[in-house]
This record gives structure tokens, C-alpha cells and sequence, in this order.
């Protein structure tokens, strides 16, 4: 398997999604993975081999870039004197090659743009399998139609050369056919999906201790945890807030993430005039992360174009309902929630608006997105993943 | 009819917000207590400040004083220097205080937390000119007669209330548009006072020493005692020179290897050559010379960058939200009797911390005309709106209503 990260060196959903897949993988007798990162880490993984392809240390990589930071492949990074991302991309790509002379493998599985080139690399030398796993495509990660150019030709190249598709969601494949040209049949949608013991448990007093008296005196909380990035759509989280404190003013946005957008946000929310209720919080892992859900009222992930989109489950998973845009693929798969398109403001604002003011409403969503998240699991997603290996394996073992 | 230069010199230093998260909001009310080695650390700030500026400066100033008999100068001290001093540099509050007792030093009233509060509270600015002019009592001795506003902010209203408080003088700035024809070089009256006089600082020849004096790329570098001696004579009328800067000027704004402390050496010498010529205290020249003409300032002036007014401070929405919340809470501080909590509400009025958040010149990249101990004016708020709203967890945690 070609991947780019995973926790806790992940910056978003892709590196969790790899691992919770490949934990899953891995309990299924016939499946023997080894994991190719592109720098050297201790993940603390048992169930897999993890292979670092280059002698990277992890903190000089994360310098290069995101695997988010598709933009940053035309730049050159001469600050520190690093690799950018194209280098560390094609860098990425001689590594594996190196590896795969020394090995034998029945299928590559590669976990979006970055890792493509190695797997067209294999496919053309080895003539093993190969089978892509889409988790966003450049025009999510752009906001737009309009992406890097040189991405979509990685992309666009592999996707044609592709054994096997694995779609995150409907949304996903639909941009696959329509933006690449590559036939529906090619594709298959695998979900995401979560398991109940990825939740962890809340531990000690939460950490907001401002926003919890707050709560005490009547005040309600919404909260967002993600990338301050175009494609998350916080501009029009912060419009639609301007509304819903004009109607309940005694509500609190807590925005916990770091991005491009974190200046322009922090100025946006003191000039709708709701600079006191808006909440800026960085980055967080760990406790802070946790209780940032578990204190929140309302998720609410207002995304331009999100392929899947993990954290309203971790949200329900920590005891908050979730508002989700109409453009993610979650929102294929939870019913219990709220919808809303991401351009709507004036509707994002009336149905926060709503649960700010009705704890019932409030309570009654959580119970009902609890039922369906409690019956998701990677069981199913590794199941299809299985079946699929076996339709284009060359041995008998994938 | 003698010439005399009014030197005035403003010392200050605010109480920094440290970097203060979204998890110290309720955790802990400690706002301005930086680690030592940090941008925002109070205390090194105020030892390097000191050290550069304050001892080597005061030193000048005492020699200077002592030989010249027509020398004499001009402080204003905020509350919170005189605080951080005596907590971090009492032999910098010494000298200042070694200064001051040699009788020809005069010291102005102003806010004690060099706040904005006029524009804001009447009530609590009138309580903040109160500390301060008791913490000048206390410390020096004297009684301020003589009134200038934070940043210099004076508008007819802030003249009006100065007239009716008593004092005999306020400054501000000579700034082109309000003097119109007139010259900053007399003394004037405000527009709907009597007894008060105002003068108004030359702006030309204090930016000479304050901003230009070590820029090698100006036509006049380098500025020495005798060039600037000949500016000042060039009017042959005007009657009080009104050189009003930051007393950082010395030392820290300009530094040592400038040669500015050889300047302020100098410049007695220079000046009082000439017999007509000497030193005067704001009171001294508020008695000597008549006033000119009466000065009408509806809208605000500041001495701060191109404008002259308070947008560096209040010209963006970060800095509208933080402020405007800062003093809606005004009652409930005050009701709360709560010492510490009033003490933390009025360092968190300090004009700096506004300052710290303008954009104007962060957008631009200007970097020189940007004095930031933070990495941008976004951190600056974020730090300050989550101590305000640690203000607002203690108020609630007191019982009231939020």
C-alpha cells in the first residue's frame, strides 16, 4: 500500500482513513499489507508492516508540505533549502521503486495524488495490479472547478492507467467520470467509516473552561474542526453566524484549525461584528481535540466540496449532532443530521438557529445520528476492499 | 523677547498580553506574566529599556542640568512605568526621581494606564487622570498642572474638560490642518475655554530628532547640536519651540551608536549661545508668553503616523470589537470591588494593545513603522479577546449575569 501519512503524523482524514482501513485489513486472514510512507516515524502500528521509503525525519518533511497542499507543488521551497512537494513527490516515486525491486507484491493499493506516480511507475515496470483509492480529487482540494494543472495530470494519467477506482463517496465518483473521463464502471464507492472504539473517552474537567460557564449561563456552542482552507467553506460559517447571533445572541463559535484563511477569518468575524462570540483555538490534538466536540452543540461542517468528510462522525461520536453541507459525502451516508448546501447562508443560519434554541432538537438529533453511527464500522469497507483485490490479484494471496 | 525650546519627554511602558490561549480563558488570570526570554516578557523589555535608554539618559539629562541653569526640561509618566520600574528597575525610578528633585523638571498629568478612556468613559478616565496625578504626588512630589492626553489625542471637548478640571495647559499636536496659517511656535487657547493655553508641538523639528536623527538615507544626516540649534533660530518671532517626543527617543528608538545621546549633550551648549535663547517648562512658557490666537479642533488629532488620528489605535474591526467590549463591562468591574479585576480591566485599556492590532501597516509589509511584540495583529487580538473574555469568566463566576 502507497500512503502519504499516517497518525499521529497526519495533517486530516487521509491518514486516518488509511490506518482504520488497514486495521481492518489486516484482521482478514488472506491480507498481508505493508505500507509504504515517504518519510521515517514511529506509528506505533502492530497489524502492518510500515516501511519508510526514504530516511526523511518526519518534522523535515512536514515542511514540504501537506498532503493537502496540492498548490505547493509549483513552488520551490528555497526558505529552508527542503524538498517541495513535486521533489518529494518524485523522490517519493524512486524510493518505491527501489523497494519493489527487492520484493514481491500481488496488488498496489495508492492512496491518492501523491503516491500516484509510484503506482503508474509499478504498473508500467512490474505489471502488478494497480488500484487507487480516491480520496479527494484537485478540484475539491482548489474549492473549484480550477485546479493545479500539473495535479490533475497525475491524476487524470493514473486514473487511466488504473486497474481498479476505489471512490470515498458518489460525490467523488461523479467527478471522477465528469472531470477525467473515465468510464462509471471503472469506479467503485467504498464509504469511509468509523468504529466505535476509535472514539476515545472524555478524561478530566474539558478544556474549555470559558465556554463551558458560558453554557452554564445559557450560551449554546457551535463548533468546526478542520483546515482553514478554502475547500472547508469557513467564510460562510462565519456569514451564517453573524445571522444566528443577531437571532441568539448568546452563542458561541468555537473554530478549532489552522489554514491559509486563519488571519482573513479572525478579521471577517471582528467585521460582521461578532468578534466576541467567535472563537479561534489553532490546531489541537489530543484532549483539546476531543473535548472541542464534546463541548459543541452543534457540529457543523459547512465544506465547499468534501469527498467524504470524517469529523461529524467523531463529532456524534462525542456526543454532538452534526450540520453537514449538501457537497460532502457524509452526508451520502448519514441520515440523521442536518443539510444544508454550502452556499445557503441564509438556511445554515435558520437551522443553527434552531438547535442553539431547542436542546430538544438538539438531544433528539444526537440520539438518532448515535443509532446509524453506532452501526457503522471499516468491517463492511474492508469486506468490499477484499473482493476487489481478489478480482485483479495476480496470485492467490493480495 | 527671549526664544525658549520646550522639551518634552513622554515615558511609558503597557503591560503586554501574553500568548494567552482559548485554554487559559477560566484556567488561569494571569495575562501579562510572559517567560523571561519572550517577546511579550514585561519585565526583559523593561530592563533592556532601562538599560539602553533610561539610566544612560537620565545621566545626560542630570549632568546637563547641572551645568546649564537655563536647562530644564518636561516628563510625563505613565502609571504603569512607574509600576514596572519599581518592581524591575527601581534604579531607574531613582534617577528619575534624582531628576525630578533638582526643581526644574515638570512633570504632566495624564491617564495612569495610558488609556484611550476619554473617547470611551468619562467617569473612568477622570478616575485614571485622578491615580495618576496621586501616583505623581506620591513618588516625585509634585502636582501636575499641565495636561496631555494619551497619544497626544486632543480634541475641543478634551480641552473643555481640561479648562474646567483646573489645569493651566495641555498639549497637542501642530498639526498643519489646525493650525491653518498659524505657527506651532506660540502659545495658543483652545476654542471655548479660558483660562487653559494650549501648545501644540513642532512637528518638523521634533520628528528631526525623533524619527530622522539616525537615518543615514536623509538629505540633513547627520543632524548635529549645531544644524539643529540654526533650524530653531531660523523663526524669527515664534516664542516657544515645542520639541515633544517619546523619551525612548533616547537610546532605544534611536540607538547609542546613532550618537543621539551626544546630541542631547550638544544641544544646550548649541541653543543657549545666544543669550536670548534658553529652556523653558510647559508651565514657565504658559506664563511668559500671551496667547496668540484661540485653536479650534472639532475632530480628533493624534501625533501618530500620516493621519494624525486615532486609526492606528481604533481604525480596524479587530481593534472595535476588543475595545467596545472592553469598557461595556465597565460596571460590573467596577461593582464587583474586586481590586485584582479592576487592576487587569484598566491594563487591558492601554492604547498599545489596540496599537498592536492595526493592520494598516502589516498588510503593507512596512515592518519599520510597525512596533509589535507580536508575530501579526491577528495574534495580538486573539490573545487579548481571550483574556477579555477571562474578565467576563471571572464576572460570572461572581455572580454576574453574562
Amino acid at each position: 500500500m502507497l500512503g502519504w501519512e499516517l497518525p499521529p503524523y497526519n495533517s486530516g482524514g487521509l491518514g486516518i482513513a488509511c490506518y482504520q482501513l488497514c486495521k481492518a485489513l489486516s484482521k482478514k486472514s488472506e491480507i498481508d499489507i505493508e505500507f509504504i510512507l515517504p518519510y521515517e516515524a514511529d506509528h506505533g502500528v502492530d497489524f502492518m508492516k510500515v516501511t519508510s521509503a526514504t530516511n526523511q525525519d518526519v518534522d523535515d518533511f512536514l515542511l514540504s508540505g501537506s498532503a493537502y497542499d496540492s498548490n505547493y507543488f509549483l513552488q520551490v521551497n528555497s526558505k529552508h533549502n527542503l524538498l517541495d512537494m513535486h521533489d518529494q513527490q518524485s523522490l517519493y516515486e524512486h524510493a518505491v521503486t527501489r523497494i519493489a525491486d527487492a520484493n514481491e507484491y500481488d496488488i498496489v493499493h495508492a492512496h491518492d495524488w501523491l503516491t500516484f506516480s509510484a503506482a503508474i511507475r509499478l504498473k508500467r515496470d512490474k505489471k502488478w495490479p494497480i488500484i487507487l483509492h480516491v480520496h479527494s480529487v484537485e478540484s475539491d482540494r482548489a474549492g473549484s472547478k480550477i485546479g493545479n494543472p500539473l495535479v490533475m495530470e497525475i491524476e487524470s494519467t493514473a486514473f487511466h492507467m488504473a486497474d481498479r477506482i476505489i471512490a470515498v463517496s458518489e460525490r467523488t465518483k461523479r467527478s471522477i467520470i465528469e472531470d477525467y473521463d473515465i468510464p462509471a464502471d471503472k469506479i467503485e464507492v467504498i464509504h469511509n467509516s468509523i468504529d466505535v472504539s476509535n472514539i476515545q473517552t472524555l478524561e478530566g474537567e474539558n478544556a474549555y473552561k470559558y465556554v463551558t460557564l458560558m453554557k452554564r449561563h445559557g450560551y449554546r456552542v457551535v463548533v468546526n474542526v478542520g483546515r482553514l482552507t478554502v475547500q472547508k467553506g469557513l467564510p460562510n460559517l462565519l456569514h451564517a453566524a453573524k445571522k444566528v447571533v443577531e437571532k441568539v445572541p448568546k452563542t458561541i463559535f468555537l473554530i478549532v484549525g489552522s489554514g491559509e484563511q486563519y488571519n482573513e477569518l479572525i478579521e471577517l468575524a471582528a467585521d460582521l461584528g461578532i468578534g466576541d462570540n467567535v472563537l479561534f483555538a489553532d490546531f489541537q490534538r489530543g484532549k483539546n481535540w476531543r473535548d472541542t466536540f464534546s463541548i459543541g452543540d452543534l457540529f457543523v461542517m459547512p465544506s465547499i466540496s468534501e469527498p467524504f468528510g470524517l469529523t461529524p462522525l467523531e463529532a456524534i461520536g462525542f456526543g454532538t449532532p452534526a450540520l453537514v453541507s449538501k457537497q460532502s459525502g457524509i452526508s451520502e451516508v448519514l441520515k440523521n443530521c442536518l443539510k444544508v448546501d454550502f452556499w445557503d447562508i441564509d438556511e445554515m443560519a435558520n437551522k443553527i438557529s434552531g438547535v442553539m434554541l431547542s436542546d430538544a432538537l438538539r438531544d433528539e438529533l444526537w440520539i438518532n445520528s448515535y443509532k446509524e453511527f453506532d452501526k457503522l464500522s471499516w468491517h463492511e469497507a474492508s469486506v468490499k476492499v477484499v473482493e476487489l483485490y481478489k478480482s485483479h490479484s495476480i496470485g492467490a494471496v493480495a | 523677547m527671549s526664544k525658549a525650546i520646550v522639551l518634552y519627554l513622554h515615558v511609558h511602558q503597557p503591560y503586554r498580553v501574553k500568548h494567552y490561549t482559548v485554554y487559559d480563558t477560566g484556567s488561569n488570570h494571569n495575562y501579562f506574566d510572559s517567560e523571561f526570554d519572550s517577546n511579550t516578557s514585561n519585565e526583559r523589555i523593561l530592563k533592556k529599556v532601562a538599560e539602553k535608554s533610561y539610566i544612560p539618559t537620565n545621566k545626560t539629562l542630570l549632568d546637563l542640568i547641572q551645568k546649564y541653569p537655563e536647562f530644564k526640561i518636561n516628563l510625563s509618566m505613565t502609571g504603569t512605568v512607574i509600576e514596572q520600574m519599581q518592581k524591575w528597575s527601581p534604579e531607574s525610578l531613582a534617577s528619575f526621581q534624582e531628576l525630578v528633585s533638582t526643581g526644574r523638571v515638570e512633570i504632566l498629568a495624564e491617564t495612569y494606564h495610558h488609556s484611550l478612556a476619554f473617547f470611551y468613559s468619562r467617569p473612568e478616565f477622570e478616575m485614571q487622570v485622578d491615580m495618576h496625578r496621586r501616583k505623581i504626588e506620591e513618588v516625585f512630589g509634585q502636582t501636575p498642572r499641565v495636561f496631555r492626553n494619551t497619544e497626544l489625542a486632543y480634541n475641543n471637548e478634551l480641552a473643555v474638560w481640561a479648562n474646567n478640571a483646573g489645569f493651566k495647559g495641555i498639549l497637542a499636536e501642530g498639526w498643519d490642518p489646525i493650525l491653518d496659517w498659524r505657527s506651532p511656535n506660540y502659545v495658543y487657547r483652545p476654542v471655548n475655554t479660558d483660562n487653559i493655553r494650549l501648545l501644540l508641538k513642532n512637528y518638523k523639528l521634533s520628528d528631526d530628532i525623533a524619527f530622522r536623527f539616525g537615518n543615514s538615507d536623509w538629505i540633513e544626516y547627520p543632524l548635529t547640536a549645531d544644524k539643529f540649534s540654526h533650524w530653531v533660530s531660523e523663526d524669527p518671532n515664534g516664542t516657544n519651540f515645542n520639541l515633544f517626543m517619546d523619551y525612548e527617543t533616547f537610546g532605544e528608538h534611536q540607538w547609542h551608536e546613532s550618537g543621539i545621546l551626544g546630541f542631547l549633550e550638544h544641544l544646550p551648549k548649541e541653543w543657549l549661545a545666544n543669550d536670548n535663547h534658553t529652556f523653558m517648562t510647559v508651565s514657565e512658557a504658559i506664563d511668559t508668553f500671551e496667547s496668540q490666537d484661540s485653536i479650534d479642533v472639532p475632530n480628533t488629532v493624534t501625533w501618530a503616523d500620516t493621519e494624525r488620528d486615532l486609526s492606528a489605535w481604533l481604525g480596524n474591526a479587530l481593534q472595535g470589537t476588543s475595545i467596545t467590549g472592553l469598557y461595556a463591562m465597565e460596571n460590573d468591574i467596577l461593582s464587583s470591588n474586586d481590586l485584582s479585576l479592576i487592576d487587569d480591566w484598566r491594563r487591558l485599556q492601554t492604547s498599545d494593545h489596540f496599537y498592536y492590532m492595526c493592520t494598516k501597516w502589516f498588510n503593507d509589509g512596512d515592518i519599520h513603522a510597525y512596533f509589535s511584540p507580536y508575530e501579526s495583529p491577528y495574534e495580538a487580538y486573539l490573545n487579548y479577546m481571550n483574556a477579555f473574555r477571562d474578565l467576563r469568566f471571572r464576572l460570572a463566576e461572581k455572580g454576574f449575569a453574562v
